[in-house]
């Protein structure tokens, strides 16, 4: 049997009776020659010939593929089915469609964050080598793990490696004036590129003639995006002048678009050769400083190699290593730690990045919530499904008897769910696209974009495919059973309510809409306890008051102002910014709370190490602007000159810690130098509150403040290219910053602003909280309302079903309140077993979040009883409608029914 | 539905003796259905009265299995109608045949019409 021929049946059945016809032709023909009358020559054919009609169909079922042909026919059916019920056809769609969409989209998310193997050469030969050192001294960047010393010399080993690059993260400013413009920028040596094994997509990338050490304005490549956004992606953008913080550089080449660097997340815009970091920062040279830290090893391993080997072997040459590459910069202590320090190898063939390690767990807390989702859809539908297949009950037994096999039916109902979850799948593929674009917005900030290749891959088709197939089963199979299952004769009985309606066949829908209401209770308390947990960080107290603080970040390089003015410079432009009217105060600060930089110390109180303390340098007014009490002493002064005496506040964590509580006004301690360095006795004349430092979650840290007039202390060194200045407004902020603006081009015409907020900073650093208590609440209220269709659904028809019932109770006397109460106990019931069975599961499944909560702990009874009481309230309502039509029933109508 | 199967195992040995005797008709020239019914009725004697109609499933199926292919053309009265030819494949399913067509019919002769030694 052929295939074509299925395919052509109707063709071949016309051509076969045209066959059969000019049989007959020329049978009659024949009769006719003998002798007979036309008719009956024709009667006498057609009786020689036997049956048309069954030759004719014999012979198109011999070209039938029954099972192809029978599914055919049941998907057809189906569409009809479904056609004539949108309504219902619409909402089962819909919600499948939302369901899979999530799951998928956030499946995508995963994949990229997790599984997502780096677009270049060999992945899995590439490993990052990282120092189990604790850095000491001066990092920079997103991953900052070596310096250059030790890339110089790691280089040099071929051993285990056939290929090295390293690369380090820093922001650019576009502009030359005005505001500034910052891109993304990548430290890269000269074979990043084709040790990767990445092509240019324009243009050329880099080759190890570029990463000379000495070389001034070099070359730049750019990303793809970047060429896009700037350029439109013109040809021409290549060969032409691309200024970074000031210097001009010549763009030779563009990325491919699959390539965004090798961070997971991130995507860079310019990339510039490592050579090049002396000129833009000529203040400090990152190559020359052997405790500057700022880039990251990768390397290609060699055939054989294993990362436990490679482990072994640079556990050997770790000694010798540390000691060629250790900093003079180090304190005595801390060169000990170094030099007992070793390097080892992590696989990179995913990438690397901070982003995994905070993502990892949210975005699987994220798909297990909406794979409940989804699940409450199918069991809704599952319901739906059992409720319609019910009044089909006497069709279906009607054709059980006359022999149809169970399967055959079972596949005809199952066509229909096929169908629901098949366009669902393709709707919630598409919806997937913008649902993980949305969900990368909203944990992406202004300062860290951030940025996922997010296509439709095979993998991700494969998924929604799987996921599809198995909710059809979920809610088709079980109803299609079910219904094919019968008593046929007591089915086919006329009148019969059906065998569906016995307390046995309500059964199972009453275990659907349990299993729904505990499925909802505990997305809805997750929803909850994620949202209190995002409130509680945005109002917990930090220790300062933002409320119309602005601050003004100033690149200091911008202003050309040679070394030894600087400190006249910064006092005189902060004596303008304080002369706008509606500044109350404008003060000056190394490191803004917030701001994403540390910097810290070693802190020797009586001889002694006592811990770390992390450390700025402000000016006077400093607490006063930012609304930190000073507990004890006073603030910096005029006596806080050059030449008296090193004084400092500390926090009173501080005190606790160091200094063994106590008054602490007059204590002195040091901070753990570099040899030859000086080492000043610092005299504490001031404790402040507590303040948080980075992170509204973790408690307060000691923290020591430095007087801005003493900045000339060797080292409580400044970051002498930015300059911080903190402003109190007393006017609307966005008209500050235009005030600002002029005030600074009047105090150098070149100055390059930029401005943000401490609530915007401190907003950011729980950015990964407010999508969860976004997402999460959606979903909750989401899953709430399509359980309540559920209940509303099943309690409508559990009433239908026993109106006959209720008319008997009513003509024996019961009246409406009766009525209303017997079903509302019923539903009561449900729900209660629901809600237990629910918060059960809350408990159990909310120790796994407990690390992303914050200011409550996982099983808060606050939270479990909000959720639970807002849930049964909304369920009561949803039961009660039925109810109340149940208890309006005329028993005259209700017996009547049959 | 009424089953097929026991009709079907004499289906079997009507169908296949049927095929047999389509294929020898063939061999000796094409022709169309009608032509080859009547040749197997006439050349029988009137023994084997074949329903015209049975033909054309057993045509069709030795159509499908390669053994005669079809074409169309003029019959003798002017009409058109579809032709059939022997297939090489169907020669040598045509002698096969014919062999193990003795082969059972002098076996169950054996049976029935024992030789007395």
């Amino acid at each position: 049997m052929s295939l074509s021929r299925f395919f052509r049946r109707s063709r071949w059945d016309d051509e076969r009776a045209r066959e059969i016809e000019a049989h007959l032709a020329i049978e009659i023909d024949e009769n006719i020659a003998r002798g007979m009358a036309p008719n009956a020559a024709r009667l006498a054919a057609r009786r020689t010939f036997g049956n048309a009609t069954r030759v004719r169909e014999d012979i198109y079922q011999m070209n039938t593929v029954n099972v192809i042909d029978s599914l055919w026919r049941d998907l057809r059916h189906g569409v009809r089915v479904l056609a004539n019920n949108r309504m219902f056809a619409a909402v089962a769609i819909l919600s499948i469609a939302l369901g899979i969409g999530a799951n998928t989209a956030i499946f995508q998310l995963i994949d990229a964050v997790e599984f997502r193997t780096l677009p270049v050469r060999a992945p899995e030969e590439l490993v990052e080598i990282q120092t189990t050192f604790n850095t000491w001294g001066h990092s920079e960047g997103d991953k900052p793990e070596a310096t250059y010393a030790m890339w110089d010399r790691l280089r040099q080993d071929t051993e285990p490696f056939s290929a090295m690059l390293a690369w380090g993260t820093s922001r650019f400013d576009l502009s030359s004036s005005g505001e500034s413009h910052f891109v993304n920028g990548l430290w890269v040596s000269g074979d990043f590129f084709n040790v990767l094994g990445v092509p240019p997509a324009a243009g050329r990338v880099f080759t190890a003639r570029d990463d000379t050490p000495g070389c001034g304005a070099a070359a730049v490549v750019i990303s793809h995006a970047f060429w896009q956004r700037q350029y439109a992606a013109a040809p021409s953008a290549i060969g032409q002048t691309l200024h970074l913080d000031g210097h001009p550089f010549e763009i030779v080449g563009v990325t491919p678009a699959s390539f965004t660097g090798v961070q997971v997340g991130k995507a860079f815009d310019v990339a510039v050769p490592m050579c090049a970091q002396p000129m833009i920062v000529p203040s400090r040279s990152a190559m020359a400083e052997r405790h500057f830290w700022w880039l990251d090893v990768f390397a290609r391993l060699r055939p054989g190699w294993t990362i436990e080997r490679v482990n072994a072997h640079l556990a050997a040459i770790s000694p010798g290593f540390n000691e060629a590459t250790t900093a003079p910069a180090f304190p005595a202590e801390v060169a000990k730690k170094y030099l007992a320090s070793r390097l080892e190898v992590f696989p990179a063939l995913t990438g690397v990045g901070y982003l995994r390690g905070r993502y990892t767990q949210p975005l699987w807390v994220l798909f297990a919530v909406a794979g409940f989702v989804l699940l409450i859809a199918c069991a809704n539908l599952a319901n739906l499904m059992l409720a319609r297949a019910t009044a089909r009950e006497r069709e279906i037994a009607v054709r059980l008897a006359l022999g149809a096999s169970r399967g055959r039916i079972v596949r005809q109902l199952l066509a229909e769910s096929v169908l629901v979850a098949a366009a669902g799948a393709a709707i919630g593929v598409l919806l997937a696209q913008s649902f993980s674009r949305f969900l990368v917005s909203l944990i992406s900030t202004d300062t860290t974009q951030l940025f996922f290749n997010l296509p439709s891959d095979s993998r991700v088709l494969a998924f929604s495919t799987a996921l599809a197939a198995a909710t059809c089963l979920l809610f088709g199979l079980t109803p299609a059973l079910r219904a094919t299952r019968q008593d046929a004769a007591a089915a086919m009985k006329a009148g019969a309510r059906g065998s569906t309606d016995t307390r046995e066949r309500f059964g199972l829908r009453r275990v659907l809409v349990v299993v729904q209401v505990a499925l909802s209770l505990v997305l809805i308390v997750g929803a909850l306890l994620f949202v209190r947990t995002s409130r509680n960080l945005a109002s917990a107290p930090t220790g300062f008051d933002t409320a119309n603080v602005l601050v003004a970040d100033f690149d200091v390089r911008s202003a050309r102002v040679p070394r030894e003015r600087q400190m006249a410079f910064r006092r005189a432009l902060r004596e303008r910014i304080a002369a706008i009217p509606g500044v109350a105060s404008a003060v000056e600060a190394v490191v803004e709370p917030f701001g994403g930089n540390y910097w810290n110390d070693s802190i020797v109180v009586d001889g002694h190490a006592r811990g770390s303390a992390d450390e700025n340098r402000v000016s006077r007014g400093f607490f006063k602007t930012l609304g930190t009490r000073i507990a004890a002493g006073r603030d910096f002064d005029d006596h806080d000159t050059i030449g008296s005496p090193a004084v400092a506040i500390v926090n009173q964590v501080f005190v606790q810690k160091f200094l063994d509580g106590g008054n602490g006004i007059g204590r002195t301690y040091h901070v753990l130098v570099a040899p030859g360095e000086a080492d000043p006795t610092f005299e504490i004349v001031g404790i402040a509150a507590d303040t948080k430092y980075d992170d509204v979650r973790k408690e307060p840290r000691p923290m020591a403040y430095y007087p801005a007039t003493q900045d000339a202390i060797a080292n409580v060194e400044p970051i002498l290219s930015e300059e911080q200045v903190i402003v109190r407004a007393g006017v609307p902020l966005a008209q500050l910053t235009l005030a600002i603006t002029a005030a600074a081009r009047e105090v150098s015409p070149g100055l390059i602003v930029d401005y943000s907020t401490i609530d915007g900073d401190i907003r950011k650093s729980f950015v990964r909280e407010r999508m969860m208590a976004i997402i999460s609440g959606f979903f909750g209220a989401l899953a709430a309302l399509i359980a309540m269709i559920g209940l509303y659904g099943v309690m409508s028809y559990m009433v239908a079903r026993r109106r006959n019932e209720i008319g008997i109770r009513m003509a024996l006397g019961a009246g409406r309140r009766d009525v209303l109460g017997l079903i509302l106990r019923d539903a009561t019931k449900l729900l209660a077993i629901g809600l237990v069975v629910g918060a059960a599961a809350s408990l159990a499944v909310a120790q796994t979040a407990s690390a992303l909560l914050f200011g409550l702990s996982p099983n808060d009874p606050a939270t479990l009883a909000m959720a639970a009481a807002g849930l049964g309230a909304v369920a009561l309502l949803a039961s009660y409608l039925p109810a109340r039509r149940a208890s309006r029933l005329e028993p005259t109508i209700a017996l009547r029914e049959e | 539905m009424p089953k097929r199967g026991s009709q079907a195992i004499q289906g079997e040995l009507l169908q296949g003796t049927l095929d047999l005797l389509i294929l020898k008709t063939l061999a000796l020239g094409p022709a169309h259905g009608h032509t080859v019914a009547h040749a197997i009725e006439h050349r029988s004697d009137e023994v084997l009265q074949v329903e015209h109609g049975s033909l054309y499933p057993a045509l069709h199926r030795l159509e499908d299995r390669g053994w005669i292919a079809s074409f169309w053309g003029t019959s003798e009265n002017n009409r058109r109608a579809r032709y059939y030819r022997l297939t090489p494949k169907g020669r040598k399913q045509l002698s096969e045949q014919t062999d193990r067509w003795d082969a059972i019919v002098h076996a169950i002769n054996r049976i029935l019409r024992p030789v007395t030694e």
